[in-house]
């Protein structure tokens, strides 16, 4: 029996996102406080024992990140709260920022006090406008307050760019560029906005340090899967009958999160296929839905937690339609740096629509798998890497689909 | 408020360039070309860059546009939910295709990728404020509140 476990939503639904004094009632700003009693080194071994990894969708381990960038001695380090969201199908930091906008700024502070940073910058996808106002209330509140000494905090927003979710894409766009990801290394947390020290954490990874502080590392590292701690916000949508999120300790199956907190497929038809963690996550038979959704987990069976976007699919649909949508949105979106991906995801679309459209070839499958191949090593990101994963996937668990559109 | 105007808002720093654009755009719904040469001078950056810039982010438009911007999601889980129906009904209400402006340059019509409301697709937005569980048959009332 799955059971929902709020960390990151804990006062979703509970606090007037308008009043801090909502938030500070319910212990709101007390890690904080807590934290600037630690020693910053101490507090960094705190969240790295916690063993949170980033809820962003690349899972690397968050304390880690931190000490990097406070190994560096520099006079300006930057915290960035990465609330790009833009995965189809994702809409878990959009939640977490119009319940509870105070739990993001403390969780930014305790990493700005962690890291040395003295400047913070929420970076918001431009989709988001309502939110931008919400979150400059809440700074100005806080501040009033005088809850964040000499850390500053603005508010910045993007303006439709999928490629500005990586870190160094993001700050880019951020320093008033076209939203490029650069070469690494240097990492980030070494040389990141205006060549300082600056670590990229997302808006749900920060929303759980607060509790982390309060409540220990131990505490979190024993929810869930061990290998992968803590809980997931997770967003259903497509087929399922309870299209809705839910935050569950990560050791819940795939098969749990569809058919009994997602209620099963909506109409009287059947389960077909669910792809995980957005729209360059792979999509997954039923016969491997008891896998637990930790990114370890699931990366056994060629698979992502990645963004915790659930996209579920009745026997109805047709798959190869459905990736050609999504090489669309990948040609779309790839930024044009980098020619594995520029010229690749153009090359994919017009394979998948030879293929949708009944003009395809086995020749043309076998193109498809070699071109994914070289994209998905030679890319210089995450977005080319990883845009062929719905259409090899769906090659490997559905290959009749593809084989009943060909020509011949 | 003219642009050089809202441009003198945003002028401390080169961060800023995006948000100026935005601010912009609410005023003209797209990006005048005098006004792209204007935000590279304020911004110190090549006219060139502040084109690159105003090209690359897709809410950005730098061809004069309706002035109510409908943008339709045309992403997976908007897609399976019948988006291309809701497009059928905006083109025939509105009567241009899809990347046309009405000629009363009441409105311009686009396609979107995800805008972060996949519990109730298909969606749109109109100005950048989303509407959701769009039908075919409330596109008219939808578009009534901008008429």
């Amino acid at each position: 029996m799955a059971v929902e476990m709020r960390i990151a939503l804990r006062n979703y639904g509970k606090v007037d996102p308008n009043k801090i004094e909502d938030y500070l009632s319910r212990g709101g700003y007390e890690a904080l406080k807590k934290a600037l009693t630690m020693d910053r080194a101490e507090l960094i071994d705190q969240v790295k024992k916690s063993k949170l990894k980033g809820r962003g969708g690349a899972s690397f381990n968050c304390g880690q990140k931190w000490s990097f960038a406070y190994n560096v001695d520099a006079d300006q380090k930057y915290v960035i709260c990465n609330a790009d969201e833009g995965e189809p199908g994702t809409y878990k930091d959009r939640l977490i920022m119009e319940g509870d906008p105070h739990t993001l700024i403390e969780g930014m502070a305790i990493a700005a006090y962690a890291v040395g940073a003295t400047e913070g910058i929420v970076y918001l996808r431009g989709e988001y406008p309502e939110l931008v106002e919400l979150l400059r209330q809440a700074v100005a509140q806080a501040e009033a307050k005088e809850l964040l000494g000499n850390f500053k905090l603005s508010v910045h927003i993007g303006a439709g760019a999928y490629v500005c979710g990586e870190e160094t894409a993001l700050i880019e766009s951020l320093e008033g560029q076209r939203g490029e990801p650069r070469f690494k290394p240097p990492y980030p947390p070494v040389s990141g906005l205006w060549g300082k020290p600056t670590i990229v954490n997302n808006v749900e990874t920060l929303a759980v340090i607060p509790e982390i502080i309060l409540k220990g590392a131990d505490w979190f590292s024993s929810i869930g899967d061990p290998e992968f701690p803590g809980t997931k916000v997770l967003t259903l949508s497509g087929d399922v009958k309870n299209r809705t999120f839910f935050e569950v300790p990560t050791d819940v199956t795939l098969r749990d999160v569809v058919f009994e907190l997602g209620g099963g497929i909506r109409s009287d038809k059947k389960f077909k296929a669910v792809q995980v963690g957005g729209t360059s996550g792979a999509f997954i038979p039923e016969s491997q839905l008891d896998t637990t959704i930790g990114h370890t987990k699931m990366a056994l069976i060629g698979a992502t937690l990645g963004s915790g976007a659930v996209f579920v699919l009745d026997d109805s649909r047709d798959l190869v339609d459905i990736n050609f949508q999504i090489t669309k949105f990948f040609e779309h979106e790839s930024c044009g740096k980098c020619t594995p991906c520029r010229e690749g995801t153009m090359r994919m679309r017009e394979l998948v629509e030879k293929v949708n459209c009944g003009q395809g070839k086995a020749a043309d499958l076998d193109l498809i798998t070699k071109l994914a191949r070289v994209m998905s090593t030679a890319s210089l990101c995450g977005l080319g890497q990883t845009a062929t994963a719905p259409v090899t996937s769906t090659l490997k668990h559905f290959s009749t689909e593809y084989a009943a559109k060909l020509k011949e | 408020m003219g642009y050089k105007e809202i441009l003198q808002n945003y002028a401390d720093s080169p961060s800023n360039l995006l948000e100026a654009f935005h601010a912009i755009q609410d005023e003209y719904s797209y990006l005048p070309e005098e006004a792209i040469i204007a935000a590279a001078d304020c911004f110190g950056v090549p006219a060139a860059e502040a084109f690159g810039v105003a090209t690359f982010y897709s809410m950005f438009s730098i061809r004069k546009r309706g002035k109510n911007v409908i943008r339709i999601c045309e992403s997976a889980p908007c897609h399976i939910d019948g988006a291309a129906d809701v497009v059928a009904a905006l083109e025939k209400e509105l009567g241009i295709k899809m990347g046309e402006s009405t000629p009363d340059g009441n409105f311009a019509l686009e396609f979107a990728q995800c805008v972060g409301q996949c519990q109730a697709t298909p969606v749109l937005t109109i100005n950048r404020k989303p509407y959701l569980n769009v039908t075919p048959a409330s596109v008219p009332t939808i578009l009534a509140e901008y008429r």
